[in-house]
């Protein structure tokens, strides 16, 4: 096996030196005529441009819509401790407007401004208060924010990104910074892509474990999901809830190759490190032999190297295979493969169907046992069920319409997807989501 | 997981044993170019990788976002 893989990298290696020698210029004169049968088709005079202009100003290049439905059941809530109905909808909307325009060197900049609202509503977040009592539903916006220069003549292209997302208990603010090089002969392309991530996540905690009322000098503290209420002087102050930093640093690479007029090919690899308040603090656990609960307890630091590959190829004239594979491994213990095949099928060039499915496998995380089955001897534990052994299916079709006239005939509307998945975890999770993106020119 | 990088150095050995044979010229790239031969994610599906990363334990590799948001529920 070990002759079969190094034969195979050498040969590689060896028709890679061979291609790269053929690219080179030649050195010796050659001054053979060139024969052609080809003649080129003068253009009409007045359709001839011999300025070389193009237009610079600032212009609208797309705009996108998705929005999708999501609704969830399953009876394993982390905020009950790994029990408990763990329903879910949620009505998640988000609006992509692309600007562009070049500079004076005419490099293409594209100015990419998001915006994203969702509401959602969770049957596990009313328990957050131990009678129930909680509001079930909520709200999260994040608008994002993405400047990239190309030059579209090297191939290359340098961009920054920021982004924010604020919801009631978690708000997180991030920043990016990419660039891309395409390779000498454009049929290759690597991508690097640096993020960080500074979140807060708010110290809400199960009613039962907050201590009701505290003293201190500055007087009774009196501690809620709606904020902090200090009545020392006789006069009542509200002070936010206090909060706990989470940083996700994350170095992600690509590269993309032809392969042959119909396979094309793309490496991904990440690296991921995140520290500090990694829990969430409205989750119970429950020991063994224990009636009352503690909070979600784990570490904080985590470090996580997913690696993928998709393959994509367009079979016959109106079919195409895409395909995904990824390989998960991170410092908890967690070890994942997730495989993924889309087949489009072309019925009009303007109109296809792509029927699809996914297959997820994950191993437990060293820190998860069920309701009732952590011990006080743990040092850290959860009983939330992203963090257990299953595995998962999502399949589904989408339909995608994209007609020279535009959708409808509304010259406006170049393209409309519509996608429904159905989703099933060996937990007893189900769900399903249907989604819908609008693209405007 | 030293198998499973094998594999993937092996796929990139495979990959460079087809590059390394067939430089493309632009006109041979129709296909390559079209919508749905893009390596990458389609818009629809922006939604259901965010709700796949919070119930899932594995994320990223994907071309997508690695942080931010909470998926508490």
């Amino acid at each position: 096996m070990r002759k079969v893989y190094l034969s195979l990298v050498g040969f590689s290696l060896l028709c890679r030196l061979n291609a790269w020698s053929q690219t080179k210029t030649d050195t010796v004169p050659f001054n053979k005529t060139n024969v052609s049968l080809y003649k080129p088709v003068p253009l009409d005079p007045a359709e001839k441009d011999t300025t070389g202009y193009r237009p610079r100003q600032l212009r609208v290049d797309e705009v996108n819509f998705v929005s999708s439905y999501y609704q969830q059941s399953g009876d394993h809530s982390a905020v009950r401790g790994g029990i408990g109905d763990e329903s879910v909808t949620d009505l998640a909307n988000g609006l992509d407007l692309n600007l562009v325009w070049y500079n004076q060197k005419m490099h293409k900049n594209t100015l990419a401004i998001g915006l994203g609202f969702d509401y959602h509503s969770a049957a596990s977040q009313a328990y957050v208060s131990a009678t129930g009592a909680s509001s079930k539903t909520g709200t999260r916006i994040y608008p994002s924010l993405d400047w990239t220069v190309e030059n579209e003549k090297k191939g290359g292209s340098f961009g920054i990104g920021a982004y924010y997302s604020g919801e009631y208990n978690y708000q997180s603010l991030g920043a990016d910074l990419h660039f891309s090089q395409k390779t000498a002969d454009k049929n290759g392309e690597f991508t690097a892509k640096f993020q960080g991530y500074f979140d807060r996540v708010k110290l809400i905690y199960p009613s039962e474990l907050i201590p009701n009322t505290t003293t201190s000098d500055g007087g009774t503290v009196v501690t809620s999901a709606s904020g902090t209420i200090l009545s020392g002087d006789g006069e009542h102050h509200r002070a936010g809830i206090p909060s706990s930093p989470r940083t996700t640093l994350t170095a992600a690479f690509s590269y993309s190759q032809m392969i042959s007029s119909r396979l094309q090919i793309m490496f991904l690899g990440d690296v991921v490190t995140q520290n500090g308040y990694l829990s969430l603090p409205f989750h119970r656990v429950y020991f063994a032999n224990r009636d009352t609960a503690v909070v979600e307890k784990l570490p904080s630091s985590r470090f996580k190297l997913p690696l993928g590959v998709r393959l994509n190829y367009f079979v016959g004239d109106n079919i195409i295979l895409r395909s995904y594979y990824r390989y998960y491994q991170d410092n908890w213990g967690i070890k994942s493969s997730t495989v993924g095949i889309e087949v489009p099928y072309k019925v009009t060039p303007f109109f296809s169907i792509s029927p699809f499915y996914r297959y997820y496998d994950q191993s437990a995380a060293k820190y998860f046992a069920a309701y009732g089955e952590h011990t006080a001897a743990d040092q850290y534990y959860t009983s939330n069920y992203e963090y257990s052994k299953f595995q998962s299916s999502f399949y589904g079709v989408g339909f995608r319409v994209a007609p020279p006239k535009g959708v409808f005939g509304w010259q406006g509307l170049h393209e409309l997807e519509i996608r429904y998945g159905h989703y099933t975890q060996t937990t007893g999770l189900i769900s399903d989501v249907v989604s819908v993106s609008l693209g405007f020119k | 997981m030293i198998n499973r990088l094998k594999l993937l150095l092996a796929c990139l050995a495979l990959a460079m044993l087809g590059t390394s044979c067939v430089h493309l010229k632009e006109y041979q790239k129709s296909r390559l170019k079209d919508s749905e031969m893009a390596l990458s994610n389609r818009k629809v599906e922006k939604n259901e990788l965010n709700f796949q990363s919070y119930r899932e334990a594995a994320s990223g590799a994907n071309a997508g976002k690695t942080g931010g948001g909470c998926g508490c529920n």
